[in-house]
């Protein structure tokens, strides 16, 4: 049996993993919900959102406070692209079948990957850590960066934030009305077109967020949006297609099932993670808090 | 659907045949890599186009014959006579296994369904390095033994890649062949049926699972066919056979080359093949020219290069 420390570090790092899984998915989630459309893509915008973020921090330094200028400034600038494509591409293909949008979503993960190849290259790209959070601390004896804790109380402050906005706003009532009846919206005299620019606008925004956030802890390389695509995937797979607490646990649940199976079963955990995504659409086609669509 | 028999067909059999007289190493190697690949994308569109199911998982079952043929051949030492056979077996017995649960959901959720469970297969041909040899994959599968080829008249002076051609060659017209016939069936009429409208064919009484199951099975073997003959071609196994971006590529030669229409796919595989040799002479931005492409395609010609000619084809015979 591991020691307690071992495994409340163990759990620690699987939480700051869920954390960022939370941000990237429910952005996702978010264009899910609204739209009726998985957005392959979402991952590129991640991506970009760290290659951003490297990008500014070169130009404005790496001092205090530098990083969280670097950061925004790289996750607006993922929100402004987001919804530019919204806006001269995207919006033209409601109308068509799903698979016609899918795959323009994953077109576009072909093109901006490639676009970031081109201005990035293929080297890794890495962010130091923010002066003010370089340190770590302990806590039940296991060690414990800040940057990591940041991460983990960010995660719910964002997650808080946004539900708010989306309960108690009249944007956040438009939004939640759209994703039920567009038609009905529009007909109240609301400007849906203008709401769903902004949903993918705030939705990219999130997930420019997670990659800008993880710059200083992964370095950033070509492929890391394939890769976490699927990941976010299983996360609103787990939790429920377009629920938003759902998304946040299954980002909880995923985080921990990734670091124990890494601990227990380290040939498999990948594996465990799909095997979950298979059994809750066998089992709950709609999610442990999703609802099943009409 | 017309049942004529249409020479072109045997036509292009005979072009497709004649390939390797060119005497071109590279001629040879792209055809193959297109037939290959066109079996592949035409199995899909028995699924996508036919029965209207969009599977986003599609690369596992070219994965699992893929690594069928490959362990058969390289580890176990059987000949091609049975270890490609194999790969069709054991990749239908995976679909059927998997698809059982697949055809139960709907839509998205069936996307998703066949995504995970292509994942699945990945992270197991990811890591289980006994068998699959695991990340590095699985270099240096032999060639069938073909010396029989060689003693037939005018073939005695070709290459052994050359000779593993003319295989894929007849397999895959085998292949389609038989997969026409299944479109042309009373059976494939009622996938499309079901395409069109599941629920009035359940009115009439047909049990609209279990066609989806058998198309999906049948999809799975045919593929899994596609990738016993590419292992070999490729001169090695690799995990990514399986990974999700696999599926898509598949997917998007489909949609390239119409979906629904039954040479379409292979169209596309020709197309985006011969294409990728032109582009990547010029550029190596690859990836950004055919996410361009896709993109055109998607607002312009939603029916695919073969529906685009039909189209055009009309508008001739009318002026």
């Amino acid at each position: 049996m591991p020691d307690f420390s071992f495994v409340f570090a163990q759990s620690i790092s699987g939480l700051t993993a869920a954390m960022f899984l939370f941000l990237i998915a429910s952005g996702l989630s978010l264009i899910f919900g609204v739209l009726r459309v998985l957005n392959f893509a979402h991952g590129t915008f991640y991506m970009l959102g760290a290659y951003t973020t490297y990008q500014f921090v070169q130009w404005v330094g790496g001092g205090p406070g530098r990083f969280w200028l670097a950061a925004l400034g790289g996750a607006l600038a993922v929100a402004a692209l987001g919804g530019l494509v919204e806006r001269f591409l995207f919006r033209h293909l409601y109308g068509a079948e799903e698979l016609y949008q899918l795959l323009f979503t994953y077109a576009l993960v072909l093109v901006l990957s490639d676009a970031a190849r081109m201005l990035w290259g293929t080297q890794q790209k890495s962010v130091s850590r923010p002066p003010e959070l370089s340190g770590s601390f302990s806590l039940f004896g296991a060690t414990i960066p800040s940057y990591n804790l940041l991460i983990i109380l960010l995660g719910p402050t964002i997650a808080l934030a946004f539900w708010l906005t989306l309960q108690r706003t009249r944007a956040g009532r438009f939004i939640r009305a759209a994703a039920l009846d567009r038609e009905t919206l529009g007909a109240l005299g609301v400007n849906v077109d203008a709401l769903y620019t902004w949903v993918f606008v705030l939705a990219s925004f999130l997930g420019g967020l997670g990659g800008a956030l993880i710059s200083p802890m992964r370095a950033t390389t070509p492929g890391m949006d394939t890769e976490i695509i699927v990941e976010a995937f299983v996360v609103v797979v787990i939790g429920g297609l377009g629920s938003f607490w759902g998304t946040f646990f299954g980002a909880l649940i995923y985080g921990q099932v990734l670091s124990f199976g890494i601990l227990f079963f380290p040939r498999f955990s990948i594996f465990a993670v799909f095997a979950l995504m298979a059994a809750v659409l066998i089992v709950r086609p709609w999610g442990l808090l999703g609802r099943p669509l009409k | 659907m017309r049942t004529r028999p249409r020479p072109w067909a045997l036509l292009l059999l005979v072009a497709a045949l004649v390939v390797p007289a060119l005497g071109s190493r590279f001629y040879t190697f792209l055809a193959n890599d297109v037939l290959i690949w066109a079996l592949f994308a035409t199995s899909l569109n028995l699924l996508v186009g036919y029965t209207g199911l969009v599977s986003f998982g599609h690369a596992a079952y070219f994965g699992i014959g893929a690594y069928t043929t490959g362990i058969l051949m390289k580890k176990v030492g059987l000949p091609f006579l049975l270890a490609f056979p194999a790969a069709g077996v054991l990749a239908g017995a995976f679909a059927l296994l998997f698809g059982f649960f697949c055809v139960r959901l709907t839509r998205i959720y069936f996307a998703m369904l066949t995504l995970a469970f292509a994942q699945i297969v990945w992270a197991i041909c990811f890591k289980w390095n006994e068998v699959t040899g695991g990340e590095q994959g699985m270099p240096e599968i032999p060639y069938p033994n073909l010396d029989w080829m060689g003693r037939l008249p005018f073939l005695g002076s070709l290459r052994t890649s050359d000779h593993f051609y003319l295989l894929t060659v007849l397999l895959v017209a085998l292949c389609l062949w038989a997969l026409r016939r299944v479109v042309g069936s009373p059976f494939g009429r009622m996938l499309t049926t079901i395409r069109e409208n599941a629920e009035r064919a359940e009115f009439i009484g047909v049990n609209v699972r279990r066609y989806e199951l058998a198309a999906f099975v049948l999809a799975g073997a045919f593929a899994g066919l596609a990738g016993g003959l590419f292992g070999i071609f490729n001169r090695g196994v690799f995990p990514d056979f399986a990974y999700w971006t696999k599926s898509s590529e598949v997917l998007i030669m489909t949609l390239l080359g119409g979906m629904g229409m039954f040479y379409g796919p292979a169209l596309g595989a020709l197309a985006l093949i011969l294409l990728n040799q032109q582009i990547v002479s010029y550029t190596e931005y690859w990836p950004l020219v055919l996410g361009t492409i896709l993109i055109v395609l998607l607002f312009a010609f939603p029916g695919g290069l073969a529906g685009a000619g039909v189209t055009a084809l009309r508008r001739l015979r009318r002026a």
